[in-house]
């Protein structure tokens, strides 16, 4: 069997899925941000394919390495982020560091 | 091969990234006081950069392999979040000190945010426009939690970046499908591919534009995509707030108008009606949250939702007068808004940020000056006469009533007497309320009290004088062709 295509926008799609998931079930802040790296590899995975099967330049894979660099500096900040919060509540869970309400 | 670089398109972003590198340097020779002199560098960059992008309105250039246009649509925008920005670090240096937060870096970071924006509402390619977004996004998540030792501000720290990057994955998503769809991110190209087409790419591009209109949501605050918003907006510093509401969804609009009204205008018959649902949920939901709350900035929140809804009433009608609207309301909103944030500051002090509703009592009548600014913003808010917010609203009403969406424009009329209930009802305790206690902020703040002036004589200026900032925004929108 040929491997196209689709093949790889099946596989993007189910990584897409799996961190929506992710972000929706996990209480634990590191636990979400992993979700959302999955969503921006998932979308990797497609400027890859569209790349290398429908298209005639480079792009794409140029897109990657964009997207690659700015996931790392979006972490840098989400951890420093995180671990002013474990300071502050001693907690990372994003149920309990929930004071701001009606 | 190597895209040649024409140094006239990104002047003004280099200008304001320039500026931001002089405080971070200005910083390390600076201690104490002294550090509010950083925001009068700030400030003078962004005058500077304004004026400079005042002088290059009649450029219609572009460059880097056709990525980034310089064309009047960018540069209005330009002008807009200078101001934003620059009335944020001008109240900023009375509020850092205030709350004990004497940092250089917070004068940078705006900067930094500020040189994203721009390069947002100039990116004629999404991955541009995406690098614009996340330079934006990431400098307001360290904004919103830069009080480290404040609970709250690092909780909304927290809440806004796990939001905001699940916001961003979507919207990388849905230029990954586009980009599949089109074979190219180039906004010029997509439109001229724009049409009948095969099976997967009209597929792929409905999924990315979806997706794209979530992202977008999400970085406006549009319900159901609004719920960091309060929290975010309540739990920032104040000054950050404010820059929040007037200029990151200011950007935010710059790259949706952009995309959706000219690139994608094709498409208008399919996205029309969902932009359209978006706008009456978000109007309706944004005010009527807005009622009952008891914290003045939570409830600058809800109205700052329910102001993105009349902003999307614009983009439905989908011709250069809604789109012109929405530029000019943009214009209005961050100056009456900007005001209002600036009163909230003004009243309090350190260790007692009197935010609640209930420290409003009687305020008016002990402070008429800060009472007076205070019912310029909210009236303007609410949407009465000769003011810019009335302006603003019948300019975006009449575009959709134009186009044949009277039920929206009714829907949105209705939504501003909702609120002119609570926007009535903060200065109701303003000037009506006998028993308040006697709150006082710090005397003596004269940056603080240049920001009310600038912003009370802005809102009553564009309200007297709206047509020659609407002829500058219309001139704007039809720049993209």
């Amino acid at each position: 069997m040929e491997i196209g295509l689709t093949h790889f926008l099946v596989v993007s799609t189910m990584v897409f899925l799996a961190g929506l998931f992710c972000v929706l079930t996990r209480r634990n802040a590191i636990g979400i941000l992993m979700g959302v790296e999955l969503i921006l590899n998932s979308a990797n995975l497609n400027y890859l394919a569209f790349s290398r099967y429908s298209s005639v330049n480079y792009d794409g894979q140029m897109f990657a390495i964009f997207v690659i660099m700015l996931a790392a500096a979006e972490a840098a900040i989400g951890l420093a982020i995180v671990l002013g919060i474990y300071q502050t509540f001693h907690t990372i869970d994003v149920e309990a560091t929930d004071t701001l309400r009606l | 091969m190597i895209p040649e670089i024409s140094w006239t398109i990104l002047l003004p972003t280099l200008l304001v990234t320039g500026t931001g590198f002089a405080v971070l340097l200005a910083d390390l020779a600076t201690t104490g006081p002294e550090k509010d002199g950083l925001g009068w560098i700030g400030i003078v960059g962004l005058v500077v950069t304004a004026i400079a992008s005042a002088a290059l309105w009649n450029t219609q250039a572009s460059g880097f392999d056709g990525t980034i246009v310089l064309d009047r649509y960018a540069l209005f925008f330009n002008v807009v979040f200078c101001l934003a920005a620059a009335l944020t670090l001008l109240m900023s240096m009375d509020y850092l000190g205030t709350i004990g937060l004497r940092s250089g870096e917070y004068y940078a970071i705006v900067l930094f945010a500020t040189a994203g924006m721009f390069l947002m509402a100039a990116a004629n390619d999404l991955i541009v426009l995406f690098l614009g977004l996340e330079t934006m996004s990431i400098a307001a998540y360290v904004l919103a939690g830069i009080w480290r030792p404040d609970l709250r501000s690092s909780e909304a720290a927290m809440k806004y970046f796990l939001l905001g990057a699940f916001a961003t994955g979507f919207l990388l998503f849905g230029i990954a499908m586009l980009y599949g769809a089109f074979g190219t991110t180039t906004l010029t190209t997509i439109t001229a591919e724009i049409g009948p087409s095969a099976d997967l790419q009209r597929t792929l591009a409905f999924g990315g534009v979806a997706l794209l209109i979530a992202g977008f949501g999400f970085k406006i605050a549009a319900v159901p995509f609004h719920a960091w918003a309060p929290d975010v907006y309540e739990g920032s510093p104040t000054s950050v707030t404010a820059f929040m509401a007037a200029g990151v969804k200011a950007a935010a609009f710059a790259a949706f108008v952009r995309i959706f009204m000219h690139t994608f205008a094709e498409l208008a018959v399919d996205w029309r009606p969902v932009l359209a649902l978006l706008a009456v949920v978000t109007m309706t939901v944004g005010n009527l949250a807005a009622l009952k709350q008891t914290n003045i900035k939570r409830m600058l929140a809800y109205s700052s939702i329910a102001h993105a809804g009349y902003l999307l009433v614009g983009m439905v009608a989908a011709d250069s007068l809604g789109g012109a609207a929405v530029l000019y309301y943009l214009l209005a909103y961050g100056l009456m808004n900007t005001g209002a944030f600036a009163v909230v500051i003004a009243l309090g002090k350190r260790g007692e940020p009197n935010e609640s509703l209930d420290d409003y009592d009687s305020v008016g009548l002990r402070h008429p000056a800060l009472g007076l600014c205070m019912t310029v913003f909210m009236l303007s808010l609410a949407g009465i006469p000769a003011l810019a917010g009335f302006t603003g609203k019948f300019y975006l009403f009449s575009a959709a009533v134009g186009q044949g969406y009277a039920w929206l424009a009714i829907i949105g009329v209705l939504n501003s007497v909702v609120s002119m209930y609570y926007y009535g009802g903060v200065l109701m305790r303003m000037f009506m309320a006998e028993d308040g206690k006697d709150v006082q902020g710090t005397t003596h703040r004269p940056y603080l009290t240049a920001t009310l002036i600038v912003t009370t004589v802005g809102t009553v200026a564009l309200g007297i004088f709206p047509s020659w900032a609407f002829e500058l925004a219309l001139g704007a929108f039809q720049s993209l062709g």
